[in-house]
């Protein structure tokens, strides 16, 4: 297609610093996007996307400056507008898609209010405009609507207010960074398929943004894996999925978990450079198996070759992705549950109202078996999941430890069932003392619960950062010297420090990296096996599901609406949600039935 | 009620804390230090230094400031300079001894409030609203009516009061950190409420703590001195900076010494003690 | 496989099981702030009861002299409505209070005679509401005119510069500041008077060169924390992600400036003027009493030095009154401008 072959956006030699250090944040980007495609911009924290999206607009945040590069849209170059002509440019001819949409649209102003302000017709047109617009991304266009301020829109509606609003001046490029971050998955998907359906009516290039590959996957045309500030792999997005050639692609490929195709996890060895640390050479020669001292030296260029561009030195050895290895699901002895729950009902008071947040739910939990309990927000799992560890009163309901009734309150627990049951927090920045250091946190823990002199106590918090595959050393550091990951294991091995019995994991890896997050998992997976411990696993996420959960609980609006066998419920859901959680769970099977355009 | 309530101790801490350290501050805050260094240094050895007997007319009023008198004379006759090196002693030691108690009851009730939550804080933050709706010099000099003119109930009024204002600081701040994963974790372990507050969430509120410590001191001296200069605390003919700025007015034209000098000091005091704050809530967050 | 769209109205997400309430909630918000205002005024007047009838003890010794019989004792607490039960004086002085009688000072009791407190009060709160009127508007316009500055101009001279300059005088007592005004102005200089009498009766407004140095006092010494609040809200109002977003769609620098930041730092700074209002009423009392400036602040100084428990009384509710007033008006003024106040859904 003629249109296709035009290059809408252009990026040459990229280069974005630290102002004040001169530190690179990104260096050296080069990329196309024409009309009619999706770039998906994929990487971790410290890849620099975000950085090189808003570098299209010709913006760089607060304490960052671009410093060197190219950037053409439609020809014309960005880095060296005026303010002036900068300011006509942006929602003309590029525009932004924000992240959380909810704060991104200015709560004093009605909807009609703010799109006036970025559109650039005539008075009476910008309604008109306003309209149109909001009728392309399937939204009401009345008055009514028009009215409304964002806090009276739901969370999709007021994402896809923020495309309608990009949309409106007509650009030739939009930028949309992590668009559905904080969606429920459902509405996650019906936004994609609106960006889907955008991208060919509207013949507008688009630069996709994401840490979520398999999201990712079902929207891009091509893909551009970012890590430590470059691109290290560039090309059509089916053939890198297929065959990823740069050994980090293949990292990730490896470590995002598929609810289609559920298989252990590849974790990928090491951590992300730090700004200001990146070595010499190959950023990801230190984690990388086919490394040489070739690579520690030089900073090898994208090469075009099997159909796209690749940045390594050895990407003719990089192996093929791993062939998904179906879980084993092991038959569990099936003696007295461990954990039984009876007819828990918890509610809060919120403005003078009584809000019921979890009702009737019953289930059990075995020895050595791991229990998903799947909802989006709002559906009551962490509430469900906080009243069996004491944290939240329920209203009625029973819970039953090894068969003897748990009291509500902490308090009124024996020690054994404190230390029996153990919770691990979703926010891994959150979950450690910041004053503390690990090993007096940790020896805390232990002593806290059995009475041990300090040496002993020593002793075993060597043994419980072994048991997380943490060194030694961490039990002098204090948390703001851990990575998130770092310090999420530090969180589980706090938990293991009581010698539980069953683990409560609240979205243990929502706020972790991929490749964070698959290590993290594997981890678990193997101390359940080795430890013989039972999991409860609070997710949103199917893929993490699919991958370390023998059963699931499906929740929707503080009712578990089905249950069963992992496999069994993914494969032929029975209840209408579930259905639709499943079909609108992202995976990559699906790269392989949309076309084309 | 609450809408007020509520927001100035955010605000106050988002101002303390917004600023950043810059190079000239950092030299303004140098000389704070030598001031308020030197300051404390005139407070505790003045008297021992002081060339006349601060309470003995010595001369005529309202004398220009002369070898013999460095500072002149005032109202009554006597000697500007002694009354200036040993006006200070009360006043900083009242305001000193307030501060203590303050934070000591506003530490606990504020700790105690935004952890436990539920009434216990419904009833102590309705107290605190209600005490802190009254302009606090207002409140001072009304408990000062209350319980008779003399220092110790001013002092008193002034814990007081500081006490509610410290609280509601150090609840919001315990609130913040009550939700935190790490206290969750102590309390899911069973731990006391004494041990989680002690172990888990008093080192991370020392920064608020910190920052507030330096004000709230300045508010002490400020509310002290002012309460001596209407004449309602501390009585003549004791020397008190405050007071000797009311009993002077009248002879600004003659000596006007006699008010700048003890204005000029406590002045300085009030202002380094700011600086030196302001800088240490900069650094210490 | 395309998916349909599941949008639902605001996510409330979870089954209410009580009925929410029909009425608007505007009307409830409104009414609950005022309600928990004349909460609060009830708890102040005890309290201050409390400290003025009940602890001190017995006014009508205080008015005879140690020395006085008990029979004349008997008299005058009869007269002075002593001799009834705690309640029964509380309640009175209440319903008088809210029919404009403020009671009799002790003062007057001593002279032989019946004074009205509010006859005494009257002309001193009205000076006051003037004085206090001619400062606030100024102090409003130069700490938000400074407050903005800086926080546009965030970390530049002109913020550093701002911050000097308020910082000092911030920091001074009122009647330092006063004094040193004084001493600048009227000795030194001789442009403006020392004290600032007013002949009783007469409007302040007549003779406004007695009224500046009083108004400059309070400004220098309130323009400082008003200003450094006011910069707080806008630079936490600049940092938000509309504001971002409103640039990165190329909305225009000044509507940008007005419309998403300022528009959202206004809530947080009528909380700021409340709260500054509410400073200016303590501040009144010791700028009135250096100046010699015959407001209602001045007249309680007077009062309590005289030990005048009824007027002291009297005049503690009312400032109370203006400082619940202030606080209440405020928390309307911010349910007008923050719109998710208004509407059910937030």
């Amino acid at each position: 297609m003629s249109e296709h072959d035009k290059v809408a956006l252009s990026v040459r030699g990229l280069r974005v610093v630290v102002a004040e250090s001169g530190l690179p944040i990104v260096d050296g980007v080069d990329f196309d996007v024409h009309r009619d495609e999706v770039l998906g911009i994929v990487g971790e924290s410290g890849s620099g996307k975000t950085t090189t999206a808003l570098a299209v607009l010709g913006y760089a945040s607060s304490g960052a400056a671009i410093d060197a590069g190219t950037i053409a849209v439609d020809g014309a170059s960005v880095l060296d507008m005026t303010d002036r002509e900068l300011r006509a440019f942006r929602g003309d001819r590029v525009s932004y898609v924000p992240q959380n949409a909810g704060r991104a649209l200015n709560p004093s102003f009605r909807i009609s209010t703010s799109f006036a302000d970025v559109v650039r017709s005539p008075a009476g047109a910008s309604k008109d405009k306003a309209s149109s617009s909001l009728a392309a991304v399937d939204l009401p266009t009345g008055d009514e609507f028009l009215r409304r301020m964002p806090h009276q829109l739901s969370g999709g509606q007021q994402q896809r207010v923020t495309i309608a609003m990009a949309l409106s001046g007509e650009p030739s490029v939009v930028v949309m960074d992590e668009p559905t971050t904080g969606l429920d998955v459902v509405t996650q998907a019906s936004v994609i398929e609106e960006i889907r359906r955008l991208r060919t009516s509207r013949s507008i290039a688009i630069v996709y943004v994401s840490h979520d590959l398999a999201v990712v996957s079902q929207l891009a045309d091509r893909i551009a894996v970012m890590y430590a500030g470059r691109i290290v792999e560039v090309g059509p997005a089916e053939q890198i999925l297929a065959r990823p050639r740069h050994p980090y692609t293949r990292g990730l490929v490896e470590a995002t978990p598929d609810h289609t195709r559920p298989s252990r996890l590849v974790p990928m060895a090491g951590t992300v450079a730090q700004i200001g640390e990146r070595p010499t050479g190959c950023s990801f020669a230190p984690r990388c198996e086919q490394s040489t001292t070739e690579c520690t030296v030089e900073q090898p260029a994208l090469v075009q070759q099997w159909g796209r561009a690749v940045a390594c030195h050895h990407a003719s050895e990089t192996a093929t992705v791993r062939p998904r290895v179906p879980i084993q699901v092991d038959e569990r002895p099936c003696d007295a549950p461990v954990l039984e729950v009876h007819g828990l009902s918890a509610s809060h008071r919120s403005r003078g109202e009584t809000v019921v947040v979890a009702s009737d739910i019953n289930f059990e939990l075995y020895k050595g078996e791991c229990v998903a309990l799947v909802g989006e927000s709002g559906s009551g799992k962490t509430t469900i999941s906080r009243s069996l560890v004491g944290l939240k009163i329920p209203d009625s309901g029973s819970i039953r430890f090894h068969g003897e009734p748990v009291p509500t309150r902490v308090r009124r627990r024996t020690p054994a069932q404190r230390q029996g049951i153990q919770y691990i927090f979703q926010d891994p920045f959150d979950a450690l003392n910041p004053r503390r250091q690990v090993g007096d946190e940790l020896s805390h823990t232990i002593r806290a619960f059995r009475r041990q002199s300090r040496r002993d106590a020593s002793r075993e918090v060597d043994a419980l950062l072994d048991r997380v595959r943490l060194p030694k050393a961490t039990a002098s550091r204090y948390p703001r010297q851990l990575s998130g990951g770092e310090r999420q294991r530090v969180a589980i091995a706090r938990a293991l420090a009581s010698k539980p019995e069953v683990l409560i994991c609240d979205e243990i890896t929502s706020a972790l990296d991929v490749s964070v997050q698959a290590a993290v998992l594997e981890m678990l997976t193997d101390l359940r096996n080795d430890l013989g411990l039972s999991m409860l696993l609070i997710t949103h996420d199917l893929g993490v599901v699919s991958v370390v959960a023998d059963r699931v609980l499906v929740l929707r609006n503080g009712i578990i609406c089905e249950t069963g066998a992992v496999q069994d419920v993914l494969a032929a859901p029975q209840h209408e949600y579930t259905r639709k959680l499943v079909a609108a769970a992202p995976s990559f099977v699906q790269l392989n039935e949309t076309a084309y355009g | 009620m609450t809408g007020v309530a509520a927001v100035p101790s955010r605000v106050m801490l988002r101002k303390l804390t917004s600023r950043r350290l810059r190079r000239p501050k950092s030299w303004a805050t140098a000389i704070a230090v030598v001031v308020l260094g030197s300051i404390i240094g005139l407070v505790i050895f003045g008297p021992m230094i002081a060339p006349y007997d601060p309470n003995t007319t010595l001369g005529s009023t309202y004398m220009q400031s002369s070898k013999e008198f460095l500072l002149g004379t005032d109202a009554l006759g006597r000697d500007v300079t002694s009354r200036v090196l040993t006006g200070g002693q009360t006043v900083l030691m009242y305001a000193a001894v307030a501060t203590v108690l303050a934070y000591i009851a506003g530490l606990a009730l504020g700790m105690l409030a935004g952890f436990v939550r539920g009434s216990v804080d419904n009833v102590v933050m309705r107290i605190v609203d209600v005490l802190l709706a009254f302009p606090t010099l207002v409140f001072v000099l009304l408990l000062a009516a209350a319980f008779g003119r003399g220092m110790p109930s001013i002092v008193f009024a002034t814990a007081l009061i500081q006490a509610t204002a410290v609280a509601r600081i150090i609840r919001t701040a315990t609130l913040e950190q009550s939700v935190r994963g790490f206290v969750e974790a102590a309390v899911a372990r069973g731990e006391r409420t004494h041990t989680v507050l002690i172990r888990e969430i008093l080192p991370n509120i020392a920064p608020t703590l910190a920052a507030d410590v330096g004000l709230r001191f300045t508010w002490s001296v400020l509310l002290l001195a002012s309460v001596n200069f209407l004449g309602l605390g501390l009585q003549p003919p004791t020397a008190d900076w405050g007071l000797m700025i009311s009993e002077n007015r009248g002879g600004m034209d003659l000596n006007p010494l006699a008010v700048l000098a003890p204005a000029a000091i406590l002045g300085a005091l009030t202002v380094s003690i700011n600086v030196i704050s302001d800088a240490w809530a900069d650094k210490g967050i | 496989m395309t998916v349909t769209s599941l949008e639902q109205a605001p996510p409330s997400g979870v089954i209410t099981t009580r009925q929410k309430l029909r009425r608007s909630p505007l009307v409830r918000f409104v009414a609950g702030r005022v309600f928990a205002g004349v909460v609060t005024l009830f708890a102040l007047s005890l309290l201050v009861f409390l400290a003025c009838s009940v602890i001190p003890g017995d006014a009508a010794s205080q008015v005879l002299g140690k020395h006085a019989s008990g029979e004349a004792l008997e008299h005058m607490r009869a007269l002075m409505g002593l001799d009834r039960p705690v309640w029964e004086r509380y309640g009175a002085w209440m319903t008088g209070f809210l029919h404009g009688d403020l009671g009799n000072t002790v003062g007057g009791y001593s002279s032989g005679t019946e004074i009205s407190v509010w006859s005494q009060v009257k002309g001193p709160l009205n000076n006051s509401l003037v004085l206090g009127l001619v400062a606030f508007v100024p102090i409003v316009g130069v700490s938000l005119l400074f407050g903005t500055l800086s926080a546009v101009r965030s970390g530049k001279w002109v913020d550093q510069l701002i911050s000097v300059l308020t910082l000092v005088p911030a920091a001074l007592p009122e009647f330092v500041v006063g004094a040193l005004l004084i001493a600048l102005c009227a000795s030194w200089l001789d442009v403006l008077p020392a004290v600032s009498l007013i002949p009783p009766g007469q409007n302040p407004l007549l003779t406004p060169e007695l009224l500046v140095l009083p108004v400059l006092t309070l400004i220098a010494v309130t323009v400082g924390p008003a200003s450094r609040m006011i910069r707080a809200g806008m630079v936490e109002a600049l940092r938000s992600d509309w504001v971002l977003a409103a640039r990165l769609n190329g909305v225009a620098e000044r509507r940008v400036l007005t419309g998403y930041a300022l528009r959202n730092a206004l809530a947080p700074s009528i909380q700021v003027f409340a709260l500054i209002a509410q400073y200016l009423i303590g501040g009144l009392i010791v700028v009135e009493y250096l100046y010699g400036y015959p407001g209602i602040g001045k007249e309680l100084v007077e009062a309590l030095a005289i030990r005048d428990s009824i007027e002291v009384q009297s005049v503690t509710m009312l400032l109370a009154i203006v400082v619940i007033a202030t606080t209440v008006l405020a928390d309307l003024l911010v349910m007008l401008v923050v719109p998710k106040l208004r509407t059910e859904a937030a």
